[in-house]
């Protein structure tokens, strides 16, 4: 799964073919933002890898690199000012980062796709919701209006949008939040992809309605047997439908785990702080706890552990060496010099 | 539309994809081709950006009034004889300035020319410069002002300093310049003027517009999906982008005849054996207190003119903008 950024990887032999194993395999990737203010290093060496039926939550707050992880690997960085410079992604066996841009719109869409945060600013508001699910069939398949507006229809049922037939010609600002992000997910399934990428499918939704999609989601992902990642800060939604979990902090990734074992026992003390900062009707009244100090400046990523300036355990070391993902246990590793010490329950 | 709660069974079986064909079919056989009712349900035949904007437009009245004016005005400037039977250039000097009198509705000129008539023949030269002008400037503007807008880089900084450069043309100046050494006698140098000189303001509006619109979630999102570049460009970002142009567009139009008109006042526009609001706005503007109709006529026709294609500029924005539906 992930690896050690610093030593020589051990399962490099297995051939890189599509099969089950091995949907995604993100590599060493780095992406940095040439700004005027300097160059912002927005991700530093992630490994990710996803497997067909799994889902992978990527956990992170604001500017942690996972929605910047997330376009890279989907090509769809805005360039410039964000650049790839290092890294592969290996989508099916293939290095996405080697492809032609004409083959690489190939991929998306029809092998590959997206659901994003806000569906109202995601649909062309002067497009009818049939127009533009249609419009997947006409620019991948080469299909007839006619026939993709047959295909759109069946697709809204299939998100579970009442009235289909009926509401295929209306504007997106003609539906609720939830049957808009509907709209978006059967968008993103209408070719059967391997791999879905949803950034924060649910953060515009409110409470009842996050778990409809979410549920939805995960319905559809095991109908299909996708790859999931899922881009999220909230916790909450993560429990229930990742099967790993990613947690990311200022360009690296810091800690991956399997779901439960994440919850149980976090193994880095920032997913500590994350998991601590959750409010529980068991502590109600008290002081809700949180991560002091700020997400480090990219452009200036303090040497050693980034996390060494908000970190109750940081010594020394931590503040001149860069610790490497260290394996906790069989698919999971921290990159915490203490994680043991994290593990085991110490602040 | 308040959001429902739909059971999973709806979801998760192929019931939904059969139910949706056999849906297709029954609209199919109910719809034979050509024998369609007139007003389409909402189930009809898929409808795009445009024909769903003409739906609405020919319900608009101020778009049926300014289109029919319109349709009234290219007709007359085609065929002028269908309403002016008299000759726009034969001169009865002893009616010069004379008001209106029976077969003369709108009386005389200086130089004794019926106004009525000259009114009638005028609106071929406006209608030609404006709508041509315009046509060409918006055309020749939005297509490089949204090409710079959504590739950037060089030539974008390219078609901005350009621009820039025809910016610092005077009009005035350049117009005299540059038509003064041409000799035809046709509308179209100063169309051609107009056209160089207008492209660049609707350029930069164009721009504005596609660099606003490119940065939309929905392009981005279009683009996550597969869409290539010229799908993007055409299919996502113009419609969002095109109405600052239509009403830049509509409201160049009436300062485009207005500026041939200044150019003829100053002998570098339409020469005078063409007839032109311009022209005779010119040559009445000094006559103002004596004889205000050979000023008002031509006026009118010239303000009704523009406000005609204001208007139509104004529905079709609307039209093109869902939410205001």
């Amino acid at each position: 799964m992930t690896q050690n950024d610093h030593q020589p990887r051990t399962d490099e032999a297995a051939p890189p073919t599509a099969g089950r194993p091995g949907l995604l395999d993100v590599r060493d990737l780095r992406v940095e933002f040439r700004t005027r203010d300097g160059i912002a290093q927005a991700v530093n060496g992630v490994d990710l890898a996803v497997t067909a039926g799994q889902t992978l939550a990527v956990l992170g707050e604001s500017g942690s690199g996972k929605s910047v992880t997330a376009q890279a690997v989907m090509g769809i960085l805005d360039s410039p000012p964000g650049f790839v410079t290092g890294g592969e992604i290996l989508f099916q066996g293939r290095d996405l980062l080697k492809l032609g841009k004409e083959e690489r719109r190939k991929v998306r869409g029809a092998k590959m796709a997206m659901i994003f945060q806000d569906a109202l600013s995601s649909l062309n508001p002067v497009l009818s919701v049939g127009a533009q699910l249609g419009e997947m069939y006409t620019v991948h398949e080469g299909l007839s209006r006619k026939a993709a507006r047959g295909k759109a229809v069946e697709l809204m049922q299939r998100v579970g949008i009442p009235a289909a037939e009926a509401r295929v010609s209306d504007y997106p600002h003609q539906f609720s939040g939830g049957m808009r992000q509907r709209i978006m997910i059967a968008m993103a399934l209408a070719l059967e992809p391997d791999l879905i990428i949803a950034d924060e499918p649910t953060t515009a939704l409110d409470v009842t309605v996050q778990a409809q999609v979410m549920d939805l989601l995960a319905e559809l992902q095991r109908e299909f047997t996708m790859g999931l990642i899922l881009i999220t800060h909230d916790l909450g939604v993560v429990a229930d439908v990742a099967d790993t979990i990613a947690v990311m902090y200022a360009g690296r990734i810091v800690e991956t785990s399997p779901v439960h074992q994440l919850y149980k026992a976090p193994a880095h003390p920032y997913t500590r702080g994350l998991l601590d900062s959750i409010p529980r009707v068991d502590l109600k009244g008290q002081q809700l706890y949180a991560i002091k100090g700020l997400p480090p400046n990219l452009t200036a990523i303090p040497p050693g552990c980034p996390f060494n300036p908000r970190c109750p355990l940081a010594r020394d070391i931590c503040r001149t060496d860069l610790p490497p993902l260290y394996e906790v246990a069989p698919g999971r590793a921290s990159a915490c010099h203490f994680w043991k010490e994290t593990l085991d329950g110490a602040r | 539309m308040p959001e429902s709660y739909v059971p999973k069974e709806a979801i998760t079986h192929g019931d939904g994809g059969t139910a949706a064909l056999a849906i297709g079919e029954a609209e199919s056989l109910e719809r034979p081709p050509g024998a369609g009712p007139p007003s389409a349900p909402p189930t009809g035949k898929p409808r795009g950006l445009w024909s769903d904007a003409w739906h609405d437009l020919r319900r608009n009245p101020v778009f049926v009034i300014s289109g029919l004016v319109i349709i009234f005005l290219a007709i007359i400037a085609i065929w002028p004889q269908l309403i002016a039977t008299g000759n726009p250039y034969r001169a009865d000097l002893a009616k010069a300035q004379a008001g209106a009198e029976p077969g003369h509705p709108f009386g005389f000129d200086t130089q004794g020319r019926d106004v009525y008539t000259r009114v009638v023949y005028g609106a071929r030269a406006s209608i030609t410069v404006g709508t041509c002008a315009t046509a060409g400037a918006a055309l020749l503007g939005s297509l490089l002002g949204a090409l710079a807008g959504f590739y950037g880089g060089w030539g974008d900084n390219l078609l901005s300093r350009t621009a820039d450069i025809f910016f610092g043309i005077p009009v005035i100046l350049g117009g005299l310049v540059f038509l003064s050494v041409i000799t035809s006698s046709t509308v179209w140098p100063v169309v051609g003027f107009i056209v160089l000189l207008g492209w660049p303001q609707v350029a930069r509006i164009a721009r504005g517009s596609v660099v606003t619109a490119k940065q939309n979630d929905y392009v981005q999102a279009a683009r996550a999906l597969g869409a290539g570049n010229r799908r993007m460009l055409l299919r996502h970002i113009a419609p969002n982008a095109i109405a600052p142009v239509i009403v830049v567009a509509t409201i160049a139009l009436g300062t485009y005849i207005a500026l041939e008109a200044t150019l003829s006042y100053l002998g570098a526009g339409l020469k005078p054996p063409t007839v032109s609001w311009g022209i005779d706005i010119s040559a009445a503007s000094t006559y103002i207190r004596n004889a205000p109709h050979m000023l008002l006529w031509p006026a009118g026709a010239l303000s009704i003119t523009v406000l005609a294609f204001i208007m139509l500029g104004d529905a079709v924005r609307d039209a093109l903008d869902p939410k205001l539906r």
